[in-house]
């Protein structure tokens, strides 16, 4: 048994040893899938504030990892094309300044889940589950019929986008970027979580008519929480975008959200590190098994039924022997 | 003495039957109201009903003078009723301290103040909710309704299923409640206490509040007819 604070060093320490093995040993492939881990990572801790602590279990959290995708990818074509974006009322141009390009995604992945949220969080179980999904879907098959954006063959970033004073070609420093925005985005829910806000959040999954007779207004607690988690998962996929410098529909579909979903279920629900962990876990067996098997995906299933089934509280619960919440 | 709640002719529905046919009460400020009546007589749901938890298919609420029917119940919980339902029910996975703190609005009733009123707690405040005592878990629903410094408080059989020790303790609580001028409508089994600490007393039957009057006015008779005591 180990306490949840050293694991929690322990996975970061882990996450940064990694590429930094990967360079010492002249793998540098390495560093790729340490910045994947923190990627995913990141997307899983922003579906975890809302499928985790807020009880609202979303299988489209995709739409927000490929809106950012999107949101990355358009505005560096734009750039790189030299086109505005709009010229009228006012000239919108590209730009391919990630400390732009963070913001505008994160501003929009959380318009985004206001709006779907607004909507899909009037429903409650397998319904939102399935609002949730539709509204992820519909916005899939936009991408896939929007030729102007690459439609079904996706969008290149030919270029990797850029940090002032950084070179973000260079594979590691574009890792403590991502790992870098990981911490902060980690800081971030933990501060949310144990604040008022999250803990009527938690309240408000453990007994939502509870919540509301203490005088809390539930759906907009809700709504909130949903749009946080919808920013941080669309600034995860600002960077898949980076890392891969392509976009693809693929991002906004619902394996995507399934895999998100896995991650953070593997990991451990309502366990702030769960969802790195998670990530962790996924692209290793990815990497490792795929490897070995193109049916990884089967062993995957196996290892989450096992997860599900005998240690609800994912691989962080297992370690720490602390169960799930309720 | 001023209306705090009122409710007027309330009719509503408890699943596919109908639960209450008429039912008035009244809860004047810093007053203390036992609801009484036999197991199925419509008494939480008239409380479940007035918080705007279900709806009513007739009949009028008010809370300082004001409809609030019509409100969600979050809404009806701001305006100053703190409920302490039945089966304790705290958010079980939040710790002590955080129960009590997910609830708080500004008022007189601080994370002090709720200590000092059930030491039983103060030496708790870490600890998840889950792992409480029945009696602890119920002072802690109290606490948690007292955080959101309520005008009116209405305790759901407060004292149901715990230990003599640790209803005597909720009940002196509430007397101290009573005596700093709370107005309290309470809904319990122990009609000994109920009638000691109530300054009035509604009975319902059936659906209907049947009788009303001063706790020494609940005769032999009416206890028999009604409580069946």
């Amino acid at each position: 048994m180990i306490s949840e604070v050293r694991l929690n060093q322990t996975l970061v320490l882990l996450l940064v040893a990694v590429p930094l093995f990967g360079l010492i040993v002249d793998q540098p492939y390495l560093v790729t899938l340490a910045t994947r881990v923190a990627i995913l990572g990141m997307a899983g801790v922003g579906l975890n504030l809302a499928l985790g602590y807020g009880g609202l279990v979303s299988f489209g959290h995709a739409a927000y990892f490929g809106a950012g995708g999107y949101v990355a990818g358009i505005l560096a074509h734009h750039a790189l094309n030299v086109e505005p974006i709009a010229d009228w009322p006012i000239l919108i141009s590209g730009t391919t300044e990630m400390l732009i390009i963070w913001p505008l995604a994160m501003l929009f992945g959380a318009a985004l889940a206001v709006a779907i949220g607004a909507l899909s969080l009037r429903t409650s179980g397998v319904y939102f589950i399935m609002i949730t999904l539709a509204f992820a879907q519909m916005l899939f098959y936009f991408a896939i019929s929007w030729p102007s954006y690459g439609g079904e063959d996706g969008l290149p970033i030919y270029v990797r986008n850029r940090f002032p004073g950084l070179n973000t070609f260079d594979p590691l420093t574009f890792f403590c970027i991502c790992l870098a925005l990981l911490m902060l985005v980690l800081w971030v829910t933990s501060r949310v979580v144990g604040s008022r806000f999250g803990l009527a959040l938690q309240a408000a999954r453990q007994n939502a008519e509870r919540t509301t007779s203490v005088g809390i207004d539930i759906f907009r607690i809700r709504l909130t929480a949903f749009a946080l988690s919808g920013a941080m998962t669309a600034l995860a996929g600002a960077l898949y975008a980076d890392l891969n410098r392509f976009v693809s529909p693929s991002m906004l579909s619902w394996h995507t959200s399934g895999e998100i979903m896995i991650l953070v279920i593997l990991g451990g629900v309502t366990r702030l590190y769960g969802p790195v962990a998670g990530a962790g876990c996924f692209v290793l067996l990815e990497q490792f098994l795929g490897g070995l098997t193109e049916h990884w995906q089967f062993w995957l299933g196996l290892m989450l039924v096992g997860v599900v089934l005998f240690a609800k509280g994912g691989i962080v619960g297992l370690l720490t022997r602390r169960p799930a919440d309720a | 003495m001023t209306t705090l709640l009122g409710i007027r002719g309330l009719r509503a529905w408890h699943g596919h039957s109908q639960a209450l046919f008429g039912v008035d009460l009244d809860v004047g400020e810093g007053e203390v109201v036992a609801l009484m009546g036999r197991n199925g007589m419509g008494k939480t749901t008239t409380i479940r009903t007035a918080l705007g938890l279900q709806r009513p298919c007739a009949g009028e609420v008010s809370f300082g003078g004001r409809p609030i029917v019509d409100l969600a119940p979050h809404r009806i919980a701001r305006l100053g009723i703190g409920l302490v339902p039945e089966g304790r029910r705290c958010f079980p996975n939040l710790t002590v301290r955080e129960n009590l703190v997910s609830a708080a609005r500004r008022g007189p009733w601080t994370l002090d103040r709720t200590r000092r009123l059930f030491h039983r707690l103060a030496g708790r405040m870490d600890q998840r909710a889950v792992t409480l005592s029945g009696g602890e878990q119920q002072m802690l629903a109290i606490g948690r309704a007292l955080m959101t410094n309520p005008r009116l408080l209405i305790m759901d059989e407060a004292t149901e299923g715990l230990a003599p020790l640790v209803r005597q303790e909720i009940w002196s609580a509430l007397d101290t409640l009573k005596s700093e001028g709370l107005a309290i409508l309470v809904v319990d089994k122990a009609v000994g206490q109920l009638l000691a600490m109530a300054s009035r007393c509604v009975i319902l039957e059936k659906g209907k509040s049947e009788w009303s009057g001063p706790p020494d006015a609940v005769s032999a008779d009416v206890a028999g007819r009604y409580l069946g005591l």
